[in-house]
């Protein structure tokens, strides 16, 4: 692991234009990584990782520029190389892998044309020897058919088998230096295990450099020989994996070591009838079946958490429970009374009873209407609020959400952070006095530190108003954070249900049991240890 | 390939259908224009008993959904009957004219869609650079001037001075190199017309697509900007450009009216001016239902090719 020094950045400045004004992304960051080692970058979304990754290529986005300090790569100055040098760099010796495959990969063309295109151009190999090299790859990657999975186009193949793609395509020239940046961020648990799996021993087979970037602490504890931490620009911790996950230094490190402290208090179990009960529905898209005989329980005070990978139903099922897709088969009982199948034959105090909030906060919030207007307009429509009644509700509900309301009732969502979009969004929904509120991924775009703010605030919320929560969600940590019960579905069937410490308690079902070894954990060896054991048990 | 098949037979079932409702429109139309036929032909002569001759012999005094009848199965036929005004077959009228459009058509095509698309391309290759600035301002300019404005100006600089004919005098035995000589100034005209439209298309088409991640990828790759807008932009870009260049396309059947009568070339625009101002009803009648039928035509094609572009929808279903 000591070998030459392969890359190294010092004192590196990069600079963002907002309008007129140039701030500062990273101020003064020093990396140096030596030939096949590994270093995980650790930050949330600002604190400048992506910026530095692309940084190692001589890369700044449209609109960023590198305004001091140095980039060095084996000998060669970045800062001062021309176009025409770097871009005989970028994809022969130093490589990216995007977060999402899904949208880095042109979808106009077939994997094996992308995946050719830099060793051709570049002069490496024949188009003849890439193929057959692709398929090399293509199976040490574990990709399923590596002879033909190539000669399709990117929207024929799942998420995690296109982030796989996407490290083939990578090393296709035998890069020095492989910048991964999130790509597992966008993927299930289980596929996210597999994924690092291919990652790690394509890495290590070819003693490839690479630069890990991440928010997830338990992932890049599987990956990385080193780890930085970034915090706005700056670096604030740096250390072998091992020492740092051993015995953290800086106090912004500790912070995001004990980021799940927020744990709900234990419930009594539910005494009352259920508020909402879901009774063996069936629904589909068109002639595909996509949820089958699903039925569960939804009690007031208490917060259900569904969980499954993505296209397992979760989202489907809160579509049924509002209205927008009418089951074929089953009902949906409100109070005891059977709620008509389709939105548009509800009352409008049936309507009232059930709102959601979004995963995308950002697109969920019309960017052309204040916060006044966001969140007065439910409370119009659904309880006739008028003029100073109105006003006094909208600012009751923002603080409420703990934003106040003399500097935030006139903005618009674009001068809103993530964390206080999404808190409008909540805002938006308490707005119609409702029983059940369903949450769709709320958290999952967001940052640790804000996520668990965000919980918090539902949890305080739940207890004030007795509200009812549906919690979709496919990671496990916010449901050990937040369920009273738990459903766990997969295939659009129900695998498990019951209160929280019934599902995590051994024994669970084969699924449950899956999901939940998959999670990663603070150890540098979970993923090896986790991988022999399922080896052995096959 | 079933799926595009399906496709390609329900948008002709529907291009039927929309011609079937353009006919009635025409027809019902045309109808209601003022003025009488068989008076307007007799001119002095017209009595009311020689009127009422001339409109049974014309079939005038039918009623009009028999009239319309009669004229739509006809037309399915490729008879649309005789003109009113000289008792010629129109079909006859029309099929020499017919190609003489879409040869002018065809030649301003072939002279605006590849500079454009090279316009575009290269606009967008630089885009915010003076080349840009420049091929945005000449092509607005080339718009914004009424066409035949545009035609005359030619006329002055090319035509005065000799280089080119003002007058296009094509006649069946025109060899193919006389006609291209002859027919370059309403061919130049119209593509300075249409250009624009479709180079600040394929610009922009472009242009929105270079914030694509995949794009920042084929950067990462070290790929060339040509290459990165040829390869990795246009592709996925062509939808959009193909849809304006089939609307441009129709436009340069139906819509050279103006430059066919600056020009006297014997195309079909010029036909329907002349029939509109004699009153024959019957060639407007027929002349329109060619233009519904290039218009239907070009769009359906469009929509195929645009389909064919997209691997998504090609491989569905």
């Amino acid at each position: 692991m000591t070998g030459e020094v392969l890359l190294e950045i010092r004192n590196l400045v990069i600079e963002g234009r907002a309008g007129e004004e140039w701030s500062r992304i990273l101020r003064g960051v020093n990396l140096t990584l030596h030939r096949g080692e590994v270093v995980g970058l650790i930050g949330e979304s600002g604190a400048g990782k992506s910026t530095l990754g692309l940084a190692a290529m001589g890369f700044a986005r449209d609109g960023c520029r590198i305004s001091a300090g140095s980039i060095r790569f084996d000998g060669i100055d970045l800062r001062t190389a021309s176009e025409r040098v770097k871009r005989g760099l970028r994809g022969k010796r130093i490589a990216y892998v995007a977060q999402s495959a899904a949208a880095s990969f042109n979808p106009s063309h077939k994997l094996i044309d992308q995946y050719a295109e830099a060793p051709v151009t570049h002069g490496v190999m024949s188009r003849a020897q890439a193929e057959k090299d692709a398929v090399a790859l293509y199976e040490r990657l574990r990709l399923p058919n590596p002879e033909e999975i190539g000669f399709r186009y990117p929207h024929q193949v799942s998420g995690g088998q296109l982030q796989r793609a996407m490290t083939a395509m990578a090393m296709a020239c035998r890069p020095d230096l492989i910048i991964f940046d999130e790509p597992t961020t966008a993927l299930d648990v289980t596929t996210q295990i597999e994924v690092l799996a291919a990652i790690r021993d394509a890495v290590r087979a070819f003693d490839t450099a690479a630069i890990y970037i991440t928010h997830d602490l338990a992932v890049v504890a599987q990956m990385a020989d080193r780890i930085t931490i970034l915090l706005r620009g700056e670096e604030v911790e740096e250390n072998d994996t091992r020492a740092m996950l051993a015995a953290p230094r800086a106090a912004y490190t500790k912070t995001l070591w004990a980021v799940r402290r927020f744990q709900r208090a234990d419930q009594p179990p539910p005494r009352e009838a259920p508020l909402l009960s879901v009774r063996k529905v069936s629904a589909s898209y068109g002639k595909k079946p996509v949820l089958h005989d699903v039925s569960f329980d939804l009690y007031p005070g208490r917060t259900l958490a569904v969980v499954g990978e993505s296209g397992s139903g979760k989202s489907t099922v809160a579509r049924v429970i509002t209205g927008l897709l009418p089951p074929s088969a089953g009902e949906v009982m409100l109070e005891g009374a059977s709620l008509p199948p389709d939105y548009r034959a509800r009352t409008r105090d049936q309507l009232r009873q059930c709102q959601m909030i979004y995963q995308m906060a950002d697109t969920a919030l019309n960017p052309k209407l204040t916060l006044r207007q966001i969140i007065g307009r439910p409370a119009a429509m659904y309880l006739g609020l008028r003029g100073r009644a109105l006003e006094a509700r909208i600012r009751a509900l923002l603080e409420m959400i703990e934003l106040d309301p003399d500097s935030f009732i006139d903005r618009l969502p674009s001068e809103l952070s993530g964390g206080q979009k999404q808190r409008i969004g909540i805002a938006r929904a308490l707005a119609a006095e409702p029983k059940v509120i369903i949450c769709d991924e709320v958290t999952s775009a967001l940052d640790q530190i804000v996520q668990e703010g965000i919980l918090r605030l539902l949890d305080k919320l739940q207890s004030e108003l007795g509200l009812a929560y549906m919690f979709i969600t496919h990671d496990l940590a916010t449901v050990r954070a937040i369920a009273d019960d738990v459903v766990v579905m997969q295939h659009g069937r129900v695998v498990e249900q019951g209160t929280k410490p019934e599902v995590f308690t051994p024994p669970h079902q084969p699924y449950t049991e899956l999901l939940l070894s998959s999670v990663p954990r603070m150890d540098p060896d979970w993923l090896t240890n986790l991988l022999a054991a399922r080896a052995a048990s096959d | 390939m079933a799926a595009l098949i399906r496709m390609i037979a329900q948008r002709l079932a529907l291009g039927v259908l929309t011609l079937f409702i353009v006919s009635v429109v025409i027809f019902f139309a045309t109808e209601l224009l003022p003025g009488d036929l068989a008076s307007t032909l007799l001119g002095q002569a017209a009595t009311p008993e020689t009127v009422a001759a001339l409109r049974r012999q014309l079939g005038l005094d039918l009623p009009a959904p028999v009239r319309y009848w009669n004229w739509l199965t006809g037309a399915l036929q490729g008879d649309f009957g005789v003109s009113l005004a000289n008792r010629r077959p129109i079909a006859d009228l029309i099929a020499a004219r017919l190609g003489n459009t879409i040869f002018l058509a065809l030649y301003a095509a072939a002279l605006a869609v590849p500079l454009a698309l090279i316009l575009g391309i290269l606009a967008a290759l630089w885009r915010n650079s003076v080349f840009d600035r420049a091929a945005n301002a000449g092509a607005l300019t080339a718009i914004s001037f009424p066409e035949f404005f545009v035609a005359y100006i030619l006329v002055l600089w090319l035509a005065q001075s000799g280089y080119f004919p003002s007058m296009v005098r094509i006649s069946p035995v025109s060899t193919f190199g006389e006609k291209l000589y002859m027919a370059f100034l309403p061919a130049l005209t119209l593509t300075l017309v249409v250009t624009a439209h479709m180079m600040r298309m394929t610009r922009a088409a472009i242009i929105n697509l270079m914030a694509q991640p995949y794009i920042e990828m084929a950067r990462l790759k070290g790929m060339s900007p040509l290459r990165i807008v040829l390869r990795h932009a246009l592709p996925n870009a062509l939808a959009p450009i193909i849809n304006v260049i089939a609307i441009n396309l129709a436009y340069l059947i139906t819509g050279v009216v103006v430059v066919e009568v600056v020009f006297v070339y014997p195309g079909l625009g010029q036909l329907m001016v002349d029939s509109v101002s004699k009153r024959d009803i019957a060639v407007v009648q027929a002349i329109a239902l060619i233009f519904a039928s290039a218009y239907v035509l070009l769009n359906l094609t469009a929509d195929v090719l645009s389909t064919l572009t997209n691997p998504r929808l090609m491989s569905k279903g």
